[in-house]
């Protein structure tokens, strides 16, 4: 038995180069169609990885803990308790990389000249920086040195608009929890630039425990976000956090903080299968009919070994081995030339002049492919078991040949 | 009779055949879907994008797009709205005037952008005023009310009547502040833009906010997109002729007001050409791969005809109607059912999960419906056609040098 399969597989080898152009032909588009699943889907997954983690920047946190009805009317009346108790404690230790709790308020801004609705944020600067969450880069100043900074740090673009520039004044507006107007003169100490213009225009940074005191709250905050550095598997630990939260605070994962970014991910793996089965099945045409042809030139040969006793699930073997080889020749030099042409453009493709288009999706102007192992598998996967499928029609055929008929065959 | 010929050759090998004709036809058909369903959504995304607010056209002062500046406004704007209308001959043609101002109702306060809009003209250029879901619209040039969007209603607790107070600056610097009544409350479903809506009349924001007859944009909506260029030229040619304190203004086109539109566009299609490219080749490779059989196959075959004197070109081009004819038989049917199926689509309407997140980005209803044309039934499965006839030139051009005698010892 061992050595029939050891012959039936020498004999599928050579059978696949006896029409070598065929076979070449073949190949080539086997390689192809696998380069092009792969490098579809590093395309993907660098856009939608960058949406995503744009997208947790800005919320910033892969988990957020708000008052219950924060979400729905984020008014500084529905702030919260800094985390304290069971709560502290879940949030101190692992899987939690880094937290932050912060004051984040719909306000007013207004220079001299100017006046913008933005959402002020009372940011803790130490605590925020682990969490990734502070600007892009400074371009003027500095950013807030601590909690107490009673300076603010603004936007280039806000800065534009407002027509002032650093050291300039402005006075920030916002409501206190009785509805009185809460203002206060200040410096803009730091500008900033963010990679989505939409985001310079509406985040305004000031220390937390000035505009505790400016909204007239004591040590209260609006939001706590923290993260793990793991945004895919964030379904794993928030449940704990949950639970340590209690009944009064609501714990949110990004997935449904932003609905859109959940979806998205979703519905990028999705497209990434849907992609490489169109590419398959256009290919899976072509490789039918190339072992049909095999199994058509060959009948007489067929019906010859089946005469000789060779059983019919060996031929099917037989054919199906040569497909086989054929997939995997295939595979192989789709995914060298893949990884060929992906790895050197990792460091980033410019998409710069469709940028303003890519800012509506949540992008930047830098596309950075990811090459996973995981589409790379995954396109392996849909090539072979597909493949095999396709091949089980004419393999069978060849296996359920008449060997009389076969060897009088013309 | 070399026709006849091709043809029967064809159906040698009928199950081969059908094969590279049904990679065809499914290309074809995915072309002929992807690529409608690609016209009508970005059609949707246009039009969703730019009814809700935009327009199509805008004349503001040069500048006012970028620094949004109380003091880069359009002189007259009203007067120069009328003056739009006849021009244009066109009555969907509106002016508007913009300002950031802190908000506070008895609970709360937000800082919101206020528009002043003619509400004699503004349902012509936006959906907003046709959205109300409570209330009316606005009536008169001067009244003191307002109609908000319902998230923002919400999360300032207003109903219908409540008083809303306002602080902000005027266009000379000064403060302005003033109370206007809520008659209006307006829900699109989508709640960035919810969030965002609050008109007030035009007259009235003048005289709150100092602005004397200045707006800052007038917003013009042409029937359809094919006629905004001849608006803008039109426009272009009416703005010299203008008063002098005018002369600064400037024609925007939606392209320009909102240029993330056509990039989202532009950058969809690149991956979609991608995509159709990476189907044709692998198309093209299956033609040729069949071509290329038949045609070494034959090898005896051909052999005996050009011993018997029938030219070495004849038999290339024997070849290439065979290929002619298959492609031909790929094309139509690809075209059929692929029209068929847009067709039926195309009224009943597409989807697929998460959708419907997507098309809020761009003001667009999650059902998507593609756009049926000559071009989108005809573009992609042609290209397909063209690629198969371009692969079958290899196996064609070895006939050029085939020996007859040599041909016919072949096995």
């Amino acid at each position: 038995m061992h050595g029939s399969l050891t012959a039936v597989a020498t004999l599928a080898w050579r059978n696949l180069w006896r029409n070598h152009r065929r076979t070449l032909i073949m190949l080539m588009a086997i390689a192809i169609g696998v380069w092009a699943m792969i490098f579809m889907s590093a395309l993907m997954r660098g856009m939608t990885d960058q949406m995503v983690r744009n997208g947790l920047h800005t919320l910033p946190g892969e988990v957020q803990i708000h008052h219950r009805e924060y979400r729905s009317d984020p008014s500084v009346v529905n702030s919260m308790e800094p985390p304290s108790g069971a709560l502290l404690q879940a949030l101190e230790g692992p899987p939690i990389a880094a937290w932050s709790s912060r004051v984040r308020v719909p306000a007013v801004i207004a220079s001299e000249r100017s006046t913008r609705g933005v959402t002020l944020l009372g940011v803790d600067p130490a605590a925020e920086g682990p969490l990734g969450s502070l600007p892009d880069e400074i371009i003027q100043g500095r950013f807030l040195k601590d909690a107490d900074d009673r300076g603010v740090v603004i936007g280039a673009s806000l800065a534009r608009r407002l027509e002032t520039r650093l050291g300039k004044r402005v006075v920030i507006m916002s409501q206190d929890p009785d509805n009185n107007v809460a203002d206060r003169g200040t410096r803009v100490v730091g500008i900033y630039r963010a990679r989505l213009s939409g985001t310079e225009d509406r985040f305004v940074y000031a220390g937390r425990t000035v505009i505790q005191g400016m909204l007239r709250i004591d040590n209260l905050v609006s939001e706590v976000a923290l993260t793990a550095d793991d945004y895919r598997h964030v379904s794993a630990w928030y449940p704990r956090i949950e639970a340590a939260a209690g009944d009064e605070l609501e714990v949110m994962p990004w997935t449904e903080l932003d609905t859109f970014l959940g979806t998205m991910l979703g519905v990028q793996d999705g497209f990434a299968l849907i992609f490489m089965v169109v590419v398959f099945l256009a290919l899976s045409f072509g490789l039918v009919n190339t072992l049909v042809m095999a199994v058509f030139e060959r009948v007489r040969e067929i019906g010859l070994m089946q005469a000789l006793g060779m059983r019919p699930g060996l031929i099917m073997a037989q054919i199906l081995l040569e497909s086989l080889y054929l997939l995997c020749l295939g595979l192989l030099l789709g995914n060298v030339l893949a990884l060929v042409t992906i790895k050197p453009l990792e460091a980033g493709i410019d998409i710069s002049s469709v940028a303003q288009g890519m800012e509506m999706m949540g992008m930047g102007a830098t596309l950075y492919p990811v090459l996973s192992v995981w589409d790379m598998g995954m396109s392996t996967a849909v090539v072979v078991i597909l493949g095999l499928l396709a091949s089980l029609t004419p393999a069978w055929r060849a296996a359920r040949l008449d060997p009389v008929a076969a060897l009088n065959e013309t | 009779m070399t026709w006849l010929l091709a043809w029967r050759n064809l159906w040698r090998h009928t199950r081969r055949t059908w094969l590279t004709v049904g990679a065809m036809v499914f290309c074809n058909v995915l072309l002929v879907f992807l690529i409608s369903l690609q016209l009508g959504s970005y059609q949707m995304m246009i039009d969703g994008s730019l009814s809700a607010f935009t327009g199509h056209i805008q004349i503001q002062q040069e500048g006012y797009l970028d620094g949004q500046r109380m003091r880069q406004s359009v002189p007259d704007a009203a007067d120069l709205a009328s003056q739009v209308r006849t021009l244009l001959g066109v009555e969907t043609v509106a002016a508007r005037a913009e300002a950031f101002a802190l908000a506070s109702s008895e609970e709360r306060s937000f800082g919101i952008l206020l528009t002043g809009v003619q509400p004699g003209y503004e349902p012509g250029v936006s959906t907003f005023p046709g959205l109300l879901k409570e209330g009316r619209y606005l009536q008169g040039a001067d009244a003191r009310e307002i109609i908000i969007g319902s998230v923002l209603a919400a999360n300032l607790k207003l109903a219908l009547g409540d008083e809303l107070t306002f602080l902000g600056s005027g266009r000379d610097g000064s403060f302005a502040a003033a109370v206007v009544v809520v008659v209006g409350i307006v829900d699109s479903g989508i709640t960035e833009l919810d969030r965002n809506v609050a008109q007030v009349p035009l007259g009235w924001f003048q005289q709150v906010f100092a602005m004397g007859d200045h707006g800052h944009s007038v917003v013009i909506r042409v029937p359809n997109l094919e006629q905004v260029d001849a608006a803008v030229a039109d426009l272009d040619a009416l703005l010299p002729t203008l008063q002098a304190d005018q002369q600064q203004l400037r024609v925007l086109d939606w392209d320009a007001l909102q240029p993330g539109l056509r990039q989202a566009i532009t950058s969809d299609m690149t991956s979609a050409w991608f995509m159709y490219a990476i189907l044709i080749v692998l198309v093209a490779f299956s033609v040729l791969n069949t071509q290329l059989m038949s045609v070494l196959e034959r090898t005896r075959e051909f052999g005996v005809m050009l011993a018997l004197g029938m030219s070495p070109a004849r038999l290339a081009r024997l070849v290439a109607m065979e290929t002619l004819l298959m492609s031909g038989l790929g094309l139509a049917l690809g075209v059929l059912l692929g029209a068929l199926l847009t067709v039926y689509l195309s009224y009943a309407g597409f989807s697929y999960p998460g959708m419907d997140e997507m098309a809020a980005r761009f003001n667009m209803s999650a059902l998507m419906y593609p756009q049926v044309s000559p071009l989108s039934l005809l573009w992609g499965p042609l290209t397909v056609f063209c690629g198969a006839l371009l692969a079958a030139v290899y196996p064609a051009l070895r006939l050029l040098r085939l020996q007859p005698v040599a041909a016919m010892r072949a096995a």
